[in-house]
């Protein structure tokens, strides 16, 4: 392995020093605090560390991790995820649990897998970065939450999400098995078969992109893949809902995109088929389930699957689009639904703590008024769910419109603006809820003593929203550089 | 640059009033007042002195435009669309910048004593429609348009939803889901405008000048247009679109009435006038007639609907939707009279609407009921108000020597040389007009005051406010020659063929 390589490999060896560090710590000083910040710091050094030392780009580094401007910044959403998330679960299980500290082990186990995922290449890779994230999910999801009402629900979500994940992971697995069949190879790029290919070893490759794809529809909890979604992220602590709904999706996304425009998977017309139909039914169905909803979490969770929908449009569109503009509007939409997911999740965790989930829609009445941070971020960010303009989820929309206009693909644009139409009832029905006037038994504010870093969270990203919305143009030159790549 | 400090003191005065709020109830409204006042002297000088201002046909930037421009101007946004900053007012833009300015502070002087909680929030949404409806009369790039037209939604929302009375969170969502929905169409019709125009040219543009004149498929075209004009007519609104209006209207403050009647309603006109048949000059011409009769039976349904109201706030936004009616036929008859009378229309429209629904909101705000039903006998209690009343109502039925009578009797003389028959059932739309309006004054201000409501008079506020629209009227109807001059250029460069 050459010098140039293990540069390129410097992150993730950082992320795993971190780990062990972390660990070690553990094993002689429980001490939440301590722990935390060194969390904190070994993430903050591994994002920061490709700024000190110019990795060499685009690198394969051994057959299985392509390092290029796009691995690098879904490694960097990555890790940003795993910033925001050790800042908010200091406040949230601090005081309530005495054993917190194998917590952050598992966060960063989950963030080297995120990083792997982004950097795949190869089907090894992919099924590493996914197992990692998804083993240190399980775990992560069973944490206990300490309010009576909710006290066995993570347990049950963790359960499901290791049934549902076993069965798509083979799903997948069995996927990979039948293009290796066929084509002799696990590498993305060699997976496209000859022109002269026999039709059994077509058919290989077709069914085994269907099992692939629905593995990954279960990942990015697409309908009807999505049943585990409102469950699991109602179940969670709020920390882990966050985590889990952006570093799992924002590296399974970019590794899925990767995989499909490499291998040419849009020859054939029937998966494109399938994936708008999933596309479309997730788009619908995803906003539909969340207007019946009175928990702020499962609204959150049927709103990602729309969102999920939203995200494939662009991908869809790779079959008709220059591969570099499907990947360009990818990034920049995951990117602002990676901003939103966390600063929406982030004030319910700001919210809530582990003894006190604030969950149900009728707790957020006047919090407007209550608390005038909370509530200003919190509306700023379902409007940007919502995709009005100012906010980064405008722009994002705008992207798959554009996107969506020169494929050509009509009839899920039209699903587009129905499903947008729907989603506007729930959020600005949560907006108008927190409009309201205080109610007697709802006076003090929730949030009065919350620490620095997760307030920085939330600013950072409230501020990040606003500016990809109000002048998006440097942020789009960036993605204009690491769409090159396809 | 003028038009952007025109939006920029209202952004940053709406944030300015929030913020002021933590000093005093009293001064967020001070705040925003200076603010308005602000603007309004801007455009004065606009109008008045523009050399004062430095302005000259120097600053005229070259877009390829044609037309009379006052103001130009161009900066780049987001590049890697092609959608760049363009802001410009001809004639049509500047007399609607001033109806917005101007109602806006109307609608100050209507929430000056009525907005007692949370007042800080209230008027930086004030400011934020206004400065967003700025915005939509003078942005030049689609893209910048769109945006704005979305910018004045939002705080109209929370306008409505905050402030608004019994039913406001039906009525709120209604209005916001109506317009997003027809906005997000309209979206999408840009986007393959643009698209279209970058397969002719292999330019990305979102420019305003640039987009004019693309060649397009025939029936495409008309999809096209149909998504531009759903956007506008709901915003209008035109039957059968229109009724998310009288619910939002009966139940916002009156301020947010004040601001949707007299200047929301028009970006949908002036959206029709400026962008749908600009861009879609054919399928406009083929869609004509439909556009028409649609106008017609606005007008006389609305009447008719409003004739049977109960609720005084519900049957003013249905004489609105008729009055608006008047607008539609006035851009679908596209001959000089006609136009010119939807513009008067719009204007004249502007000032009685926002007035009457002063008068709702204040009789409103003293007696705690919409309801015809309970009123009667005001004059006697309050007659500065009744008389007020009785004006505006005489000059939205159309009394010569007000506005309103201007632009009717012109829309109707365009339209007659279109189509005798629309022109005809249009007129009758006159005529239902004053058995409506004569009801209003019948049932509230006269006969006997049944439940014995004590009404305060005007305050001197509301009386400044009546008064400044009053002139307003007269000066519209006596001599609207003003109006019609500055709007010529602006309908000569359209290709509106003036004798």
């Amino acid at each position: 392995m050459s010098a140039d390589a293990l540069i390129d490999l410097l992150q993730i060896i950082f992320l795993t020093v971190t780990t062990v560090v972390v660990m070690v710590t553990a094993g002689f000083k429980r001490d939440h605090g301590l722990i935390n910040a060194l969390t904190q710091a070994g993430l903050i050094g591994s994002l920061l560390i490709f700024v000190f030392i110019k990795p060499i780009t685009p690198l394969q580094v051994t057959p299985l991790l392509l390092i290029d401007e796009y691995s690098l910044f879904f490694s960097a959403l990555c890790i940003i995820a795993g910033i925001a998330v050790t800042a908010l679960a200091y406040p949230y299980f601090e005081r309530h649990n005495e054993k917190n500290e194998e917590f952050y082990i598992l966060l960063l186990l989950g963030v080297i897998g995120g990083v792997v995922l982004s950097s795949s290449s190869h089907f090894a890779s992919l099924f590493i970065g996914m197992e990692m994230i998804g083993i240190s999910l399980y775990a992560m999801l069973a944490y206990p939450v300490h309010s009576n009402k909710v006290a066995k629900y993570p347990l049950e979500a963790a359960i499901k999400y290791l049934v549902m994940a076993g069965v798509a992971v083979g799903v997948l697995l069995f996927g990979m098995a039948l293009i290796y069949v066929a084509t002799g190879s696990l590498s993305f790029d060699q997976l496209a078969l000859p022109a002269d290919a026999t039709q059994a070893d077509q058919l290989y490759v077709l069914i085994g992109f269907m099992m692939v794809v629905a593995g990954i529809a279960f990942k990015l909890s697409l309908f009807p893949f999505h049943m585990w979604t409102p469950d699991v992220y109602e179940g969670a602590p709020v920390p882990v809902t966050t985590f889990l709904s952006t570093l799992s999706k924002a590296a399974m996304a970019a590794a899925a995109l990767r995989l499909l425009i490499a291998a040419e998977a849009f020859d054939y017309p029937q998966l494109t088929v399938a994936m708008s139909l999933l596309a479309a039914a997730s788009m619908i169905f995803g906003n539909l389930l969340a207007l019946m909803q009175s928990s702020v979490k499962r609204m959150l969770a049927y709103s990602s699957i729309a969102h999920m929908g939203y995200l494939l449009v662009v991908v869809i569109a790779a079959a008709a689009v220059p591969g570099n503009l499907s990947a360009e509007s990818m990034t920049y939409y995951m990117t602002a639904y990676f901003l939103m997911s966390i600063a929406s999740f982030g004030v319910v965790s700001a919210l809530s703590n582990s003894g006190k989930e604030m969950d149900s829609i009728s707790e957020y009445q006047g919090l407007f008024w209550r608390n005038t941070w909370l509530g200003t971020v919190m509306a700023l960010t379902l409007l940007s769910l919502a995709g009005i303009p100012l906010t980064a989820g405008f722009i994002g929309k705008f992207y798959i419109f554009t996107t969506g206009v020169e494929g050509q693909l009509w009839f899920l644009l039209a699903m587009l603006i129905l499903g947008s139409a729907i989603g506007l009832y729930y959020y600005l029905r949560l907006i108008y809820v927190m409009m309201l006037p205080v109610r007697d038994d709802l006076k003090d504010d929730p949030a009065a003593r919350l620490p620095m870093g997760a307030n920085l969270t939330l600013a950072a990203m409230i501020a990040a929203i606003i500016y990809l919305g109000v002048y998006p143009t440097q942020f789009i030159e960036t993605l204009q550089s690491l769409a090159g790549a396809f | 640059m003028i038009l952007v400090w025109l939006m920029l003191i209202l952004f940053v005065g709406g944030i300015g009033a929030w913020l002021a709020e933590s000093r005093g109830a009293e001064h967020p409204r001070a705040v925003a007042l200076g603010a308005i006042l602000l603007d309004l002297f801007l455009v004065i000088m606009m109008l008045v002195a523009p050399e004062a201002i430095g302005l000259s046909p120097d600053t005229v930037a070259q877009l390829g435009q044609n037309g009379d421009w006052l103001v130009l101007m161009q900066a780049d946004w987001i590049p890697r669309f092609g959608v760049s900053f363009i802001f410009g007012v001809d004639g049509l833009s500047l007399l609607l910048v001033a109806l917005t300015v101007f109602l806006g502070l109307v609608s100050l002087g209507a929430a000056w004593g009525e907005i007692k909680e949370r007042s800080g929030f209230f008027y930086f949404n004030l400011l934020w429609t206004l400065a967003g409806v700025i915005g939509v009369f003078t942005a030049l790039d689609l893209f910048l348009f769109f945006f704005f037209w979305e910018v004045m939604l939002i705080p109209m929302y929370f306008i409505i939803a905050i402030w608004g009375h019994e039913n406001k969170e039906y009525a709120s969502m209604k209005f916001f889901i109506f317009t997003q929905v027809s906005g997000l169409l309209m979206l999408l019709c840009i986007l393959v405008l643009v698209f279209l125009h970058y397969q002719n040219t292999g330019v990305v543009t979102f420019n305003y000048f640039r987009l004019l004149g693309t060649e397009l498929p025939a029936g495409l075209g008309m999809l096209l247009m149909l998504g531009f004009f759903a956007a506008f007519a709901t915003k209008l609104p035109a039957v059968p679109i229109h009724n998310w209006l009288p619910d939002a209207h009966s139940q916002a403050p009156t301020a947010g009435s004040v601001i949707l009647a007299g200047i929301l309603l028009k970006t949908g006109a002036y959206g029709l006038i400026r962008f749908t048949v600009p861009l879609f000059p054919e399928a406009s011409m083929t869609f004509a007639p439909v556009g028409m009769a649609l106008g017609v039976i606005g007008i006389l349904y609305a009447a008719k609907v409003a004739f049977g109201q109960n609720d005084l706030k519900r049957l003013i936004a249905y004489t609105s939707i008729s009055h608006m009616g008047f607008v539609l036929v006035g851009v679908y008859s596209w001959n000089a009279q006609a136009m010119q009378g939807a513009i008067m229309t719009m204007l004249a429209h502007g000032l009685s609407a926002s007035a009457l629904f002063m008068v709702a909101g204040g009789i409103q705000h003293r007696i705690h009921t919409r309801d015809m039903d309970k009123m009667g006998g005001f004059w006697g209690a309050a007659p500065q108000l009744s008389f007020m009343a009785l004006f505006f109502t005489v000059a939205a039925v159309g009394l010569p020597g007000l506005g309103n009578f201007i632009g009717e009797f012109l829309v109707l003389l365009g339209a007659f040389q279109v189509s005798v028959t629309q022109a005809a059932f249009a007129t009758l739309g006159l005529v239902v007009a004053a058995v409506y309006s004569l009801i209003v004054i019948q049932k509230v201000f006269h006969g006997k005051n049944k439940n014995h409501y004590e009404l305060a008079d005007l305050s001197a506020m509301e009386f400044i406010c009546f008064a400044l629209m009053m002139v307003g009227l007269v000066w519209m109807g006596m001599y609207p020659q003003t109006m019609l001059d500055m709007a010529e250029p602006t309908l000569r460069s359209l290709n509106v063929t003036f004798p």
